[in-house]
């Protein structure tokens, strides 16, 4: 679903040269649960927008879901971001003055659904996270967790094949990221492919698999034993 | 998604609405003071017969010689009229398809409604061909005939406006007009027929009305009816005294204009003309080589300066404040689309491509722009009356909004807008997503 193969991304000044990925190489197979963690400045976000298209890289290959991304012009990756990948953020980045429907009908107007599809995509992606009844509201209106399940359901209304998640539970206190937790693990049950960026070790044991970025590189861990879906199972 | 592109900007809008009154503002006052001037510009600046300017031509002819100077004649030394000798020079030839001379003149009218005072009508003295060579309208009746011209006939066309105050508006064909104490018979009413500028003779009123009462130049010229407009003798150029001294002198003041169909025809006008004059020389009334020529209505236009001087300062003036309120509604603008960097952020991560996002912002500038020139057009309006009341009336006719105006002002403040807002867009377009997001 997702490789980088030595893949490097270096941010350059006149004077300096500074390396955020370095010889980074990751297989995220489909329908896996990755948590990336490490700790900060140590690249995962940075892995997060290359992974997502938001940014270029230096050097290296990656391959999303069988393409070469190396080279796209800003259409073409525009379109795989869109069809292929959700987001979902820790400070949830909901746009202010749409509703919660119009939030999530955003990535669908971008795909060029139709005014059925997009209604009954948004109608199904806000029944999968519990808030059918909070279509017309407004994010100001609604608590932290719920603006997080609102942008879940964001990611998951384009049925996405990758959903890619920066700290999703960053801004939540514990019971409201619990929830959250739940509901990536229920949509991992489902066969979504999950990466989640955490530098949360308690948050990264919900994962199927971790992954370790130091400076810029993935670090070998000692095997631990893994939670999924409520179930400690070893890796 | 252009429905899509133009709800979002209507809530952009809405969003910070103080921002947006003060592009839309800065927008409205730019068009208002530009339209302004570029309506009356239009007026002055338009071709008063666009059927026919090309083939229509202003005549001229050096009776004054080289050594001496013209006041306001041009590089040629060549004066805007000529001479009565050589009107009937030119009339008796008949060189062109259709031919005119003509003068501004007037008269003392007498209704015969004893309950209207007599009062002044401006005229104008011209031949039969001045009607159908200019493409005058007419609501009743019909132009008189060269057969009148020759008879030198007591007959008139009257303006629509005349018709009314001293017919009520009738039919007033065969009727008579009492002008100056002799009777005129009514041949012929005019349609609504007001060119701008009134080119046919830019030395008297030229933004004027035309005039409201015509005669026949030979009838004219036996009642011995006095030039109302420009009379410019010059120099050693003194008439002798009395009416016949003043048709036999050099003293200009008869507008000739000749109908030329074909390039071919325009060649041998030309040659008629340098010919007339060579003959002219070897009668002993020039002392120079043949100088004349021939302008059409357009290069008469612009010859003549229909559009004066000031008032291309004045658009060029206005133009540079539109410049200067775009350039005000751009800053706006960027500041508006800057503090929606985050948003275009979230937009481009969840798959708006560049294309999208300068889509959405450009469409979002035009509704400004439409906003702006609906504003600036009732400023021109506004503009447009207090010049009304400050300008005589003469320049009053050029004061009006048509239609063509409005589709310039909605437009030019459109375009104007999308313009400006490409820089904004472009900061928008640029905004890194991962940068964005990350700073959340």
């Amino acid at each position: 679903m997702l490789k980088m193969t030595h893949l490097s991304k270096a941010y350059r000044t006149e004077v300096v040269e500074t390396y955020a990925l370095r010889d980074f190489s990751i297989h995220v197979r489909e329908g896996e649960f990755v948590a990336v963690t490490g700790p900060s400045g140590s690249g995962k976000t940075t892995f997060l927008t290359i992974a997502g298209l938001l940014e270029e890289f230096s050097g290296g290959e990656y391959q999303l879901d069988g393409t070469n991304v190396r080279g796209l012009n800003d259409n073409h990756r525009s379109r795989l971001r869109n069809e292929k990948i959700g987001f979902i953020f820790q400070a949830f980045n909901l746009i202010p003055d749409l509703n919660v429907q119009d939030n999530i009908e955003v990535p669908l107007r971008y795909r060029g659904f139709d005014g059925a599809e997009r209604r009954r995509r948004i109608q199904d992606s806000l029944a999968r996270v519990g808030l059918s009844a909070r279509g017309r509201h407004y994010p100001a209106e609604l608590s932290g967790g719920q603006q997080q399940r609102v942008a879940i359901a964001r990611a998951l209304a384009g049925s996405p094949r990758l959903l890619l998640a920066d700290e999703p539970t960053g801004n939540l206190d514990t019971q409201m990221a619990r929830g959250v937790l739940d509901l990536l693990e229920e949509l991992h049950r489902d066969g979504s492919t999950i990466v989640m960026v955490t530098h949360d070790p308690e948050l990264a044991v919900r994962a199927q698999r971790e992954v370790h970025i130091v400076d810029g590189q993935v670090v070998d861990l000692a095997p631990q034993p893994r939670l999924v879906a409520g179930n400690h199972v070893n890796p | 998604m252009l429905n899509y592109y133009f709800t979002l900007a209507l809530r952009s809008l809405k969003r910070n609405i103080v921002l947006t009154v003060l592009m839309i503002a800065a927008i409205g006052v730019g068009i208002g003071a530009s339209m302004t001037t570029l309506t009356v510009f239009r007026a002055m600046a338009g071709d008063p017969i666009p059927n026919k300017s090309r083939q229509l031509f202003a005549v001229q002819i050096d009776n004054w010689g080289p050594k001496r100077g013209i006041v306001g004649g041009d590089e040629q030394n060549l004066a805007e009229q000529i001479s009565y000798p050589d009107a009937i020079g030119f009339m008796t030839a008949r060189a062109a398809h259709r031919q005119a001379a003509m003068y501004a003149t007037g008269f003392a009218l007498t209704p015969a409604n004893p309950d209207l005072r007599p009062f002044q009508v401006q005229a104008r003295a011209a031949y039969a061909d001045f009607f159908p060579m200019f493409e005058v309208p007419f609501r009743y009746g019909a132009p008189w005939t060269q057969a009148d011209d020759e008879a030198h006939a007591d007959v008139v066309v009257i303006g629509h406006d005349l018709n009314d105050k001293v017919f009520g508006g009738s039919n007033s064909v065969g009727k008579t007009l009492n002008l100056d104490g002799h009777a005129y018979r009514v041949v012929g009413v005019l349609e609504r027929w007001e060119p701008i500028p009134k080119f046919y003779d830019l030395n008297n009123d030229k933004y004027g009305k035309p005039e409201e009462a015509f005669i026949p130049f030979t009838r004219a010229i036996d009642q011995q009816l006095s030039s109302w407009g420009n009379f410019n003798c010059g120099g050693d150029t003194i008439p002798a005294p009395g009416w016949e001294g003043r048709l036999r002198s050099e003293c200009i003041w008869i507008q000739f204009w000749a109908e030329l169909p074909s390039a071919a025809d325009v060649e041998r006008y030309r040659a008629f003309l340098n010919n007339y004059a060579a003959d002219q020389r070897r009668l002993g009334r020039f002392h120079w080589a043949p100088n004349t020529q021939i302008r059409d209505a357009k290069e008469w236009l612009g010859h003549e300066h229909a559009v004066s001087t000031e008032v291309r300062i004045l658009l060029l003036v206005s133009f540079s404040f539109l410049v200067v309120c775009l350039l005000n509604a751009m800053g706006l603008m960027l500041a508006k689309i800057m503090g929606r960097a985050g948003d275009i952020g979230v937009r481009r991560a969840l798959g708006a491509s560049r294309r999208a996002i300068y889509s959405q912002c450009l469409i979002e500038a035009a509704v400004v722009g439409l906003a702006g020139g609906l504003l600036g057009l009732a400023l021109t309006a506004l503009g447009l009356l207090g010049l009304r009341s400050l300008l005589s009336d003469e320049v009053n006719r050029l004061t009006y909004l048509n239609i063509s105006d409005i589709a310039i002002a909605v437009t030019l403040s459109v375009v104007a807008t999308v313009l400006a807002g490409l820089y904004p867009t472009w900061r928008a377009a640029q905004v890194q997503p991962a940068w964005q997001l990350k700073a959340q």
